[in-house]
């Protein structure tokens, strides 16, 4: 929520400015609020480098740089973290999104923290590639001198667990760095350890940074401060917002093999305001019926009382609302293993390879229902890490939606091990939740993916299957804009008459004239499988000429075959039509991208 | 064309019908179909074209039991296409019953064949992805759909006796050249759905530029058999026959069943006899009813574009005087002739040439596996030994024509083993009808296929508890008032006014040359089981010797006769 008193002293107006600036603001619905900042944010795109620079300059006064490359927003928290504790220890501290660093500064560099996060099979967030892809080429600069500190977050159950903060680390080291504090490598429940890491970050750091520390009355500053940062709301990941579910809607047809689900969710009374591109932070329950079934089996007692967190709770409470049962992990496996004295869980843990295959399928219900003997409560809690919310890219955009935030979920669902499975959170949005639930929510801001400020430029979205959610939120924003710009929506999914998610609101768009064009691919509608790539290819004229013509580029979705199948359409007709060969055309996305033409959210 | 302006006061003056603007606008039934073909984003045809397919045989569709299901799914309706095929007289041969059922199974969301009152069959639930192969499927096995739906001449019917083999065998050789004379010209059909050469069309020389005002049907029937229907069609040829041999025609045109609901300009109608004419003269007489017709219909208001209203306007002498002159043919005296029955004869008949015929009852038409009923497997497999062809009735029946002596047992095991054959169906039964209407008829404001079977055993449960359970009376349910059941030519007639609400008209009689009239209005099911319970029972109490029930209402005074439809009908 904004303040609508302007910081006195706190910000770069004149008196005059200053006066039209706060009639202004006691204006301003929250939404309109949200929509001068994120109009302010986006056209201030050449200023706000100048806004980075300002301080890089500084760097000679002894600045401490905080760099963070998150694709869902917890590098981002964490690297907040450590500067906020460094601001409170009177230090000056410059917090940049990768994304928006520009990799020429770094040889002014000399106090560095750097938060980074891994997705996929070992590879860096979006926002990290430009900067990750600069320290392993030619052009980086020495950095001898430079002192840096790497916190890399990552999941276990992945195989190159932290992999790009490793990279990190070995890449700025051989350009000559100095490791001031040994990496931390942080698992899902990053929360509990992070804070330790940081104090002793910070400690590692101030004495260097007070003695080259010149009086200095520059404030600094960070992008997220050129414009009141709309996500700047009390309510977050650590204090979700309790919500009412206004609908919970199935949004595929009744033959479908797919179970999709359309959510409106409240967020009135709560002042929450997002943009489209944003994601939607979900706390979830664990099914309850699995979950006395469970007790049952290990022969547990529900209402034994246990510690979590702190707090007394019964175990049948713990285990439904504070415990990850769905997602599995090898370090599960490992606590347990341990906690029952169970050899065959040991031998297990021990052969990764054989850990990651047994896990691969398996939730931890299914783990426990294999292994039932040994357990207390407390050593069942003990061995459990804390329930992590999950992220949905928001589907709506709050010029449209206004006191609601809508997002779309596919519900995992799959038979294995005798039983049948439900995703933890998609089985709690899709099937436990009433109409007339709550839900606990808070918004995770992505300035990574965010619509053009010109409102003329032409927008191509890539949103197979679920994928679909942010270009609905891009589509009425635009829309509620007025917004002149050409937008091409490509889509798909397995069948034509079951799964055309938002459909009839498409069929709207075309023939509103706000989608120019919109072309489909249902799989399994015709012997060949056809997929939004093979669309790409058949309209690769088109295609280019939207690109030389300016357009911005978006794909969000499946990130294991989808985004790289689509990547190498992109790089076919970049060299069908766009006079590319495959390496210029590699090179063409890489300065897309780098100028924020080429956006992704693939998950 | 001819110069209309020289009958001025012949032709309704006004703004014309939007139907007229599409197609004059089609390029001769061209539309932007094929545009239409290549749309991802809707399973559905737009503006003009979904009109113009109905000309193709084609009427757009939706499954209306999921269809507010779907909008909340924010899906649009699952659109597709019901196909109506073109086979006049309704002859199918085996072979072309096998490619027929296997794209049913394979290629639409219900997957049957529909056997209905024009004497065909239809697909229904073929997505748009289909539809092209739907075509050249049935173009492999010589079938299309041409002009079976639209403002054309529709599928020609002729009446099955397969009994007497050689004159109904001249009969059906009529009903396909009749159908072929008045077909389209334009070649629209073949570029669209077989790829064919692209060649331009000047002139529908017959049904003219822009088509005729409204449907118009065809049928050829054999006395003293009326399973066609003859009043509910446009223009009958009902032949007349010397010993045995075809020599000509009385020429019934005028007929026509489609009214609307509230609106007293429109009524059901008998067809007029026009005379006799010799066979030579067929054809001629055929394409200047039509041309009469097509130049005097009323193309203003398409509520009263019909040939019977055409009649009633201008005049029955005025309409034929008209035809005689453009044909160059005298209609010469009525000869005599008489119905006297319209169901069709179930079980084995041996014909004249000494080959054997089954007819079996389908319900509603529906040729489908049910449990315990596996009929279309079951035809199947008569398919595949069947040495005859199959012929369908215009009461949605199917007769297997043509079985050798030695083939009748197995043939039989076969339609029994599968449910073709039941013992225990009574009269009542086989003389029900219902139109297809709900879930996929866009028109039904009632359930009329569905609901007939629990109706039908209701009316048995009646002239059970009155003592007379092996009688019967013409039943025919329908959805809407557009006639594809002819439940105006039935003794009792249930009309779909809304959901689980009908009206009851009374009064046909068991040949089908009396329109009932109306008894009850936007009533439930309930209340005419009690009507028909009463009138029932006083039927089997006071009718006099082979009375029918429909005669019976009428001598009761139960319902005034309509003899003259334009007065009578609405009175």
């Amino acid at each position: 929520m904004l303040t609508n008193t302007l910081p006195p002293g706190l910000n770069p107006l004149t008196p005059e400015q200053s006066t039209q600036m706060q009639t202004l603001l006691t204006t301003l619905t929250p939404i309109q609020q949200a929509w001068i900042s994120g109009f302010l944010a986006a056209t201030a795109g050449a200023a706000g480098a100048t806004a980075v620079q300002a301080p890089a300059q500084q760097a000679e006064k002894a600045v401490l740089t905080v760099l963070y490359g998150s694709q869902t927003g917890n590098a981002k928290h964490v690297a907040q973290d450590v500067a906020a504790k460094a601001k409170a220890r009177g230090l000056d501290v410059k917090l940049v999104d990768m994304a928006d660093y520009k990799p020429n500064q770094l040889k002014n560099e000399r106090y560095m923290v750097v938060v980074v996060s891994t997705y996929g099979e070992g590879e860096p967030p979006e926002p990290a590639l430009k900067l990750f892809d600069f320290i392993g080429s030619k052009k980086a600069p020495k950095l001898d001198g430079t002192k840096i500190a790497v916190l890399g977050l990552g999941d276990t159950s992945y195989e190159f667990f932290c992999k790009t903060a490793v990279d990190f680390e070995e890449r700025l080291t051989a350009l000559g760095a100095t490791v001031l504090v040994e990496r931390a490598l942080l698992d899902v429940d990053y929360d509990d350890h992070a804070a330790a890491w940081i104090d002793g970050t910070v400690d590692a750091f101030e004495p260097d940074l007070k003695a080259d520390a010149q009086p200095s009355n520059v404030v600094p500053l960070t992008p997220g401060m050129a414009a009141p940062a709309p996500a700047a709301s009390q309510w977050t990941k650590k204090n979700p917002f309790t919500a009412e579910v206004n609908a919970v809607q199935k949004i595929t047809g009744r033959d479908s093999t797919k179970d999709v689900r359309h959510l409106e969710v409240s967020l009135e009374g709560s002042g929450i305001t997002y943009q489209a591109g944003d994601s939607l932070g979900v706390y979830f329950h664990n099914d309850p019926v699995e979950v006395d079934e469970t007790l049952a089996l290990l022969n547990l007692d529900g209402a034994a009382e246990v510690t979590v967190g702190g707090q007394q709770k019964t175990l049948r409470e713990a285990l439904t609302q504070d415990l990850e049962l769905t997602q599995s992990y090898p370090t599960f496996v490992e606590k347990f293993a341990e906690a029952t004295d169970n050899d065959a869980l040991r031998k297990l843990a021990s052969d990764k390879a054989a850990l990651r295959e047994y896990i691969a399928d398996r939730q931890i219900f299914d783990i426990l229902r294999e292994h039932k003997d040994g357990a207390t409560p407390q050593s069942l809690v003990d061995s459990l890490r804390k329930m992590q919310p999950r992220l949905y890219s928001i589907a709506s955009s709050q010029k449209e939606a206004e006191d609601e935030v809508h997002v779309t979920v596919g519900v995992v669902e799959y038979n294995a091990h005798g039983r049948n499975h439900l995703g933890g959170a998609s089985g709690h949005l899709g099937r436990r939740l009433a109409d007339t639930g709550e839900l606990r929510v808070f918004v995770e801001e992505n300035n990574n993916f965010r619509l053009p400020a010109d409102p003329d430029a032409p927008v191509i979205m890539i949103g197979p299957g679920t994928g679909i959610a942010p270009f609905r939120a891009f589509l009425q924003d635009r829309d509620a804009d007025g917004a002149s710009g050409r937008n091409w929506l490509f889509f798909g999914n397995p069948h034509f008459t079951q799964d055309f998610l938002y459909q009839v609101e498409l069929q709207g768009y075309l023939k509103s004239g706000l989608l120019t064009k919109l072309d489909v691919a249902f799989s399994r509608d015709q012997a060949e499988k056809v997929y939004v790539q093979h669309r790409i290819v058949e309209q690769g004229a088109e295609l280019w000429k939207w690109l030389d013509e300016g357009a911005h580029l978006y794909i969000c979705g499946d990130a294991d075959r989808m985004a790289k199948d689509v990547h190498d359409a992109l790089i076919q007709v970049l060299v069908e039509h766009g006079k590319h060969s495959v390496e210029s055309a590699e090179a063409f996305l890489v300065e897309m991208r780098d100028n924020r033409r080429y956006q992704r959210d693939v998950y | 064309m001819l110069d209309n302006t020289a009958n001025p006061n012949l032709i309704v003056e006004g703004k014309l019908a939007d139907n007229e603007r599409l197609k004059r606008e089609s390029d001769f039934l061209r539309g932007t179909i094929t545009e239409d073909l290549q749309d991802r984003i809707t399973g559905g045809f737009t503006a003009d074209n979904f009109q113009l397919i109905r000309f193709h045989g084609m009427y757009q569709q939706d499954d209306r039991d999921i269809r507010p299901e779907r909008a909340q799914q924010k899906l649009e309706p699952l659109h597709n296409v019901m196909l109506r095929a073109r086979m006049p007289g309704g002859i199918i041969t085996p072979e072309q019953w096998l490619i027929v059922e296997k794209f049913a199974a394979d290629h639409t969301i219900y997957g049957s064949v529909r056997l209905t009152t024009r004497q065909t069959f239809q697909f229904h639930g073929v997505l748009k992805p289909n539809i092209k192969n739907m075509h050249q499927t049935l173009a492999s096995a010589g079938i299309d759909s041409i002009a079976t739906a639209g403002d054309v001449n529709r599928n020609v019917l002729c009446t099955t006796n397969p009994v007497e083999s050689e004159l109904h065998q001249e009969a059906y050789e009529w009903s396909k050249r009749i159908s072929e004379h008045l077909l389209p010209k334009t070649r629209a059909y073949a570029e669209i759905w077989l790829d064919g050469e692209k060649v331009k069309t000047t002139e529908e020389p017959i049904l003219g530029n822009t088509y005729l005002p409204r449907k118009f049907k065809t049928t050829v029937s054999i006395p003293p058999n009326n399973e066609v229907d003859v009043h509910a069609n446009d223009l009958n040829f009902v032949a007349i026959a010397e010993n045995g041999k075809l020599i000509g025609w009385n020429v019934l045109v005028g007929g026509g069943l489609a009214m609307t609901h509230g609106d007293t300009a429109t009524y059901p109608r008998k067809a007029d006899d026009f005379g006799f004419i010799p066979l030579e003269h067929t054809l001629a007489v055929a394409e200047h009813v039509v041309t009469v017709q097509r130049d005097w219909g009323n193309r203003v208001n398409r509520k009263n574009a019909k040939t019977k209203y055409t009649l009633d306007r201008v005049g029955t002498d005025t309409f034929k005087a008209e035809v005689e002159k453009r044909a160059g043919v005298k209609f010469g005296p009525s000869r005599p002739y008489e119905f006297t029955s319209r169901g069709d004869r179930f079980g084995w008949v041996e014909g004249v040439d000494g080959k054997h015929h089954l007819t079996l009852y389908i319900l509603s038409g529906r040729i489908l596996d049910y449990p315990g009923r596996p009929l279309k497997t079951g035809l199947r497999k008569i398919a595949e030994i069947h040495q005859g062809d199959f012929r369908m009735t215009a009461n949605q029946n199917l007769v297997v024509a043509g079985v050798p002596a030695d083939q009748k047992a197995e043939i039989e095991r076969i339609a029994r083993e599968h449910g073709l054959i039941d013992d225990l169906m009574t009269p009542q039964l086989k003389n029900s009808m219902a139109c297809v209407a709900l879930p996929t008829c866009p028109l039904a404001m009632a359930e009329a296929e569905r609901f007939l079977p629990e109706l039908v055993e209701n009316v048995e449960g009646l002239l059970q508890k009155h003592g007379i359970g092996q009688d019967h009376l013409i039943l025919r349910v329908v959805g809407c008032p557009n006639g594809c059941g002819r439940a105006m030519l039935a003794e009792a007639g249930l009309v779909g006014k809304g959901p689980g609400k009908y009206n009851l008209y009374l009064g046909g009689n068991r040949v089908g040359t009396r329109i009932p009239k109306l008894h009850l209005e936007n009533v439930s099911a309930e209340v005419i089981l009690a009507e028909l319970d009463t009138l029932i029972g006083q039927w089997a109490a006071e009718r006099n010797e082979d009375e029918g029930f429909g005669d019976f209402v009428i001598r009761k005074g139960v319902v005034p006769e309509v003899k003259v439809s334009v007065t009578d009908f609405h009175a």
